[in-house]
């Protein structure tokens, strides 16, 4: 198999094949969850406020309780800088916001590649530390294992592909036909695809799974009135 | 009512003997909709540790909150998770729950867990630590893992209505008591009084000026109320060992109590896990509305307060400080309610570092301090608290529990600390503006 049959390959059934499972995969994860039941409150209610309730779970848990800040400062720090990093390079760089609108229609100005090369860096660095910390803490050491660091792997692994890809034109590189060097932009699009498929299985579905947790639990704490 | 009790005592003693498989089976029923949700949003990253004071004064990495409930997800992940089929199948499952691992945490699921409730406030998932604990514990006490003092607590209160033994006979001569200190007459078994008196052993046996101090409220209130004699108790060992038919047979106790006396209102005490087990799951552990409402005394106290109908005169002149009770202030939803009442009796009231919903436990909720073999962990734990109290300065500490009052006492005299602690409530009747025929006498 050449490069460009690889990159075929990688655009094509392999593409179809990873954003399958990803979405079959996860609306079975929250099906099956979903379906397992449910016990009705039956005490009085402090607030019936739920849906408020669950909103402040939302968002109110993306910044940490003031009384918890300083112990969590790096990690904190840390996670948001990767999170937001992740971010901007999925859909803020020209060639994958080319690549979701050549899938779904869909496109939004994107930010200069300059940034993106600069957001890399610090993604890159925060991801490294965030592993250097699950190894040397004691507690995260205990609490890991095979699925977090293979969900830690296939974050990591299309950023690094990613780096090598550019090293072509960007636009150039997104675009259908055949870029001047197609196994690395082949070698990204599959690490990216290995991701999507491993999404829905392991840790890395709690970028749907985080919402639903702490909606519930902040419905349900809002009910008695208790702290979020 | 007799027949509720013989079957939870029935379960109760059938499920002494451990069985691992049993507990994979209550583990797995344990894991709906809700808890299943959380179970699976865990990151691994470890913030409830640092939320946790066994934890933090121990830095036992095993006592990180989500890790206790590791058999709980192993069950869970093997029998009931989404493509468990499929990881059986591959062999990738976890392996069976056995003995060995349940024994072991035993402790972790009962000794250093007060279900206070912190790491469930710090975990950026959401996922409410404290109530899977809560939910793992069913399985544990099911299966024959709970602490052996927790099962015979469960027993007593099967027996006698309390875990320590408390009769009416004991409670009778105390109410007798208070009524000479007070000179007022305590009602008892009056039927269409509004509000029922329900009371922790712990208060009928260490701090039973609480009667009385009910007695002098409630008359400059105007509040109709009574105690019963039977059904009186308002700890719940079911909900701290984990068993619902055993919280189901002795809330029934209070509910009955209730239905018999046609009260509108029944009083938790200064209890936090009363509170707790009657208020938020009482209803569901006997599967119907409560045709009463449950109001814990901090909140009539204030009720009270703000309608003037509770009037104080003067106030504390010491330093004083309140620890918040956990299953009242963080996971009860009374939040500044009590701080409001301290302010309202004290000329110093000072605020500990990270009051109100993030204040570290005393160390022996949740059935922490009827386990024994726990007691040199709880005195450890205790350290975060103590350094708060310390922060603070305070001359004395409030609380609005019993329990948190016995184990602050028994703390503060192993640390060799002098510091009194005062019940909320007794405070408040200390500062009761006088009776009109008692002024006019002054």
């Amino acid at each position: 198999m050449s490069a460009t049959d690889l990159l075929e390959f990688a655009r094509g059934p392999a593409l179809a094949f990873s954003l399958f499972v990803m979405i079959a995969g996860s609306a079975w994860r929250i099906a099956a969850i979903s379906r397992l039941g449910g016990r009705t409150d039956l005490s009085e209610p402090r607030s019936t406020r739920l849906f408020a309730g669950a909103m402040r779970g939302i968002f109110g848990k993306m910044i940490p309780r003031e009384e918890f800040r300083r112990r969590e400062q790096l990690s904190a720090f840390n996670a948001y800088v990767y999170h937001i990093g992740l971010a901007l390079i999925a859909f803020a760089y020209l060639p994958h916001i080319q690549f979701i609108e050549r899938l779904t229609g869909l496109a939004w100005p994107a930010l200069p590649a300059a940034v993106m090369y600069i957001a890399v860096g610090p993604t890159l660095v925060t991801l490294v530390i965030a592993l250097a910390q699950r190894f040397n803490d004691p507690v995260r050491r205990l609490l890991s294992g095979f699925d977090d660091y293979f969900s830690w792997f296939v974050v990591v692994l299309p950023i690094v592909t990613g780096m090598a890809a550019i090293y072509q034109p960007p636009v150039a590189a997104a675009l259908p036909g055949a870029p001047a060097y197609p196994l690395p932009l082949a070698i990204h699009l599959l690490s990216a695809e290995l991701l999507f498929v491993w999404l829905p299985f392991g840790k890395l579905a709690h970028a749907f799974l985080v919402f639903i947790a702490r909606g519930i639990t902040g419905a349900a704490l809002a009910r008695k009135g208790a702290a979020i | 009512m007799n027949s509720f009790v013989e079957r939870a005592r029935a379960l109760l003693q059938s499920r002494r003997t451990p069985d691992p498989q049993k507990a994979s089976a209550e583990f797995v029923a344990q894991a709906d909709r809700g808890a299943a949700f959380q179970l699976e949003a865990c990151v691994h990253c470890g913030q409830c540790a640092e939320a946790c004071h066994f934890y933090l004064v121990t830095r036992d990495p095993r006592y990180t909150p989500v890790y206790k409930l590791q058999p709980m997800l192993k069950a869970y992940r093997r029998e009931r998770a989404p493509f468990s089929s499929l990881t059986r199948m591959l062999g990738l499952a976890p392996d069976q729950l056995d003995a060995a691992e349940l024994e072991q945490w035993s402790e972790l699921l009962y000794d250093s867990c007060n279900l206070c409730g912190r790491c469930t406030l710090v975990c950026p998932m959401g996922i409410d630590i404290a109530g899977l604990v809560r939910r793992a514990r069913e399985a544990m006490a099911a299966a024959g893992y709970a602490p052996e003092d927790l099962y015979q607590a469960a027993e007593r209160a099967l027996e006698s209505g309390s875990p320590l033994n408390v009769r009416w006979a004991a409670l009778r001569r105390q109410i007798e008591i208070q009524e000479k200190e007070t000179g007022l007459e305590i009602p008892v078994d009056v039927e269409g009084a509004d509000y029922l008196v329900i009371l922790s052993s712990m208060e009928v046996l260490g701090f039973p000026e609480v009667i009385g101090a009910l007695a002098r409220i409630f008359r400059q209130a105007g509040v109709r109320w009574t105690i019963p004699s039977a059904g009186f108790e308002a700890t719940n060992i079911g909900v701290q060992i984990g068993s619902r038919d055993v919280a189901a047979a002795l809330l029934a106790r209070v509910v009955e109590a209730a239905e018999r006396l046609k009260v509108k209102y029944v009083i938790s005490p200064e209890c936090g896990h009363a509170y707790s087990a009657l208020r938020w799951e009482g209803p569901n552990l006997l599967g119907r509305p409560f045709p009463f409402k449950v109001v814990q005394i901090v909140e009539l106290l204030d009720q009270l307060a703000r309608e003037g109908r509770l009037r104080t005169r003067g106030k504390d002149a010491r330093r004083l400080t309140f620890h918040d009770p956990c299953q009242l202030v963080r996971r009860g939803g009374l939040g500044e309610v009590p701080h409001r009442l301290m302010a309202g009796v004290s000329r110093n009231f000072v605020e500990m570092p990270a009051h109100g919903a993030a204040s570290f436990c005393c160390g022996g909720g949740g059935g922490v301090s009827a386990i024994h073999r726990a007691e040199k962990l709880r005195f450890a734990a205790f350290e975060c608290k103590k350094r708060q109290v310390e922060a603070a300065g305070a001359q004395a500490l409030v609380t609005a529990c019993a329990n948190c009052r016995n184990v602050l006492e028994e703390a503060i005299e192993q640390y060799g600390m002098t510091m009194p602690v005062l019940g909320l409530t007794e405070l408040v009747a200390q500062y009761l503006e006088p009776a009109p025929a008692a002024a006019s006498r002054q």
